[in-house]
């Protein structure tokens, strides 16, 4: 893996996804393509040359010249708020990448895949879905997916899509407020959770973990807690709380 | 020249010029590693060096304690963009612990607890610029950032201060380590921004 410089890159899509995330398609011209999992650098500059740099998940793989990011807004933040609410297709930008060689998933392994993503940690994650569903992997994937409240959940209708047609593995976990006719509990996610949710130890699944720092902190403690081999489990941290 | 993106500045950060170029500012302390975090215990903690020709010096907690240990404050940089500035820590300098091994190699590897390693030169390791650190602010090193210790090389991005250090393997020639063996510079230093391959 080779990561050149700053390409440009330009928005040709901005649509909500949640009320405070965004998914945003770029076309890049000469992206060579990227693995489920990968990351760009965005490069924003301002007028006055002033610049800012920001790591985001690729929520697509493979070939082609356009990819997407899904962006949650911190409503102190510097650039996430500009990528949900300011920019518009047809707007500039800079990307660098594809990056990361650690946190992808490649189909061909013999061991069931969890998914475990909090918040916009989903994005990395459903790149990995889209490939095991194209992959006819999808039976030996698992996705747990920790919410605030259902419309917090960003690819929420290709989830549940997916996972009806026999897809992808999808458990829910709200953390504030579950949909209406919910009967399960509302927390956050806790060894019951994990317990039912998981493939269990037995199958000697293969985790990627990601969400904000205190998220993955603490599912990933909670696995090695639970007998999952710390070597089996791979972790992003966003940031943040 | 770089692509100027329409309407973006409004909420920019300040500047420092003790900010490498591409880092920002941030005042609480994010945790970036690739699995969970290692629980090791005092009584069963070692920190090892190894020699190219295979000789090894190690040191148990206590014994660890008991050689000269010296205040850092430095800035600290992260590959993934944020600096801290002004951060204070304790630990043991690289050169006293180098002082106990017989070697004429180049390079090192860090070994850490939950298997991660880093490759670094010797000679960024010495002349009081690097540290087997155990305390920051004044506290013990909370697990998530590395205790009980963790490597301290403050003048390159922060994922060559391996934490839960273990110990080190010199060697003669350079090898890659952990991120550098995906996608991560070689040698990693901020100012001149070598993030990548
Ligand atoms: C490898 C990687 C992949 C990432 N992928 C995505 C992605 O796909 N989608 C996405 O929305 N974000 C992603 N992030 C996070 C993203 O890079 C930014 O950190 C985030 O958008 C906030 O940037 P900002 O400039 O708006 O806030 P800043 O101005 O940088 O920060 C404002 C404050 O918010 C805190 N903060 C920063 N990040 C978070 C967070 N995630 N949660 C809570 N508080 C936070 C900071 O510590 C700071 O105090 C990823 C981060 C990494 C390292």
């Amino acid at each position: 893996m080779t990561v050149g410089g700053w390409q440009p890159a330009r928005v040709v899509e901005a649509v909500g996804a949640t009320p405070s995330a965004r998914l945003l398609h770029l076309q890049v011209p000469g992206w060579p393509g990227n693995e489920a999992g990968q990351h760009v650098d965005i490069r924003l500059t301002a007028e006055d040359g002033y610049q800012a740099v920001r790591s985001y998940s690729i929520g697509s793989y493979g070939p082609g010249e356009t990819i997407e990011l899904a962006v949650d807004e911190i409503p102190d933040g510097e650039v996430s708020p500009y990528l949900v609410r300011d920019v518009l297709p047809g707007d500039e930008l800079e990307v660098k990448g594809p990056l990361g060689g650690y946190f992808v998933w490649r189909p061909g392994g013999a061991a069931p895949v969890q998914l475990i993503a909090g918040g916009s940690g989903i994005v990395p994650l459903m790149a990995m879905v889209r490939a095991a569903t194209d992959a006819g992997a999808a039976a030996s994937v698992r996705l747990l997916y920790s919410v605030r409240t259902p419309e917090d959940a960003i690819y929420r209708d290709e989830l549940e899509r997916t996972a009806t047609d026999g897809g992808v593995g999808l458990t829910w976990r709200y953390t504030r407020a579950a949909p209406d006719g919910w009967t399960g509990h509302v927390g956050r996610v806790d060894d019951d959770v994990l317990r039912a949710a998981v493939w269990e130890p037995g199958r000697e699944p293969i985790f990627f973990v990601c969400g904000p720092t205190g998220f993955v902190e603490h599912v990933a403690d909670a696995l090695v807690g639970l007998g999952y081999p710390s070597a089996r489990i791979r972790t992003e941290r966003f940031g943040g709380g | 020249m770089a692509v100027v993106s329409r309407g973006f500045g409004a909420r920019r950060r300040e500047s420092d010029p003790r900010l490498p170029p591409g880092q920002y500012l941030t005042e609480d302390f994010p945790v970036l590693s690739a699995g969970p975090t290692p629980r090791i215990d005092l009584d069963q903690w070692r920190f090892a060096i190894r020699s190219e020709t295979g000789s090894q010096v190690s040191w148990t907690w206590d014994e660890f304690q008991a050689l000269p240990i010296e205040d850092v404050d430095t800035d600290i940089h992260c590959v993934t963009r944020w600096s801290k500035l002004g951060t204070s820590w304790r630990g043991v300098s690289l050169d006293t612990l180098l002082e106990s091994v017989e070697s004429e190699a180049e390079y090192a590897m860090a070994h850490s607890y939950g298997g991660y390693t880093t490759n670094i030169p010797l000679d960024e390791l010495r002349d009081g610029q690097a540290w087997v650190a155990f305390e920051f602010d004044g506290e013990p090193l909370d697990p998530e950032h590395g205790g009980p210790a963790r490597l301290l090389v403050p003048h390159l991005y922060f994922w060559k201060s391996a934490k839960w250090v273990r110990g080190l393997t010199l060697m003669d020639d350079d090898e890659p380590g952990f991120w550098e063996q995906n996608g991560y510079n070689m040698h990693g230093d901020p100012w001149t921004e070598e993030r990548y391959w």
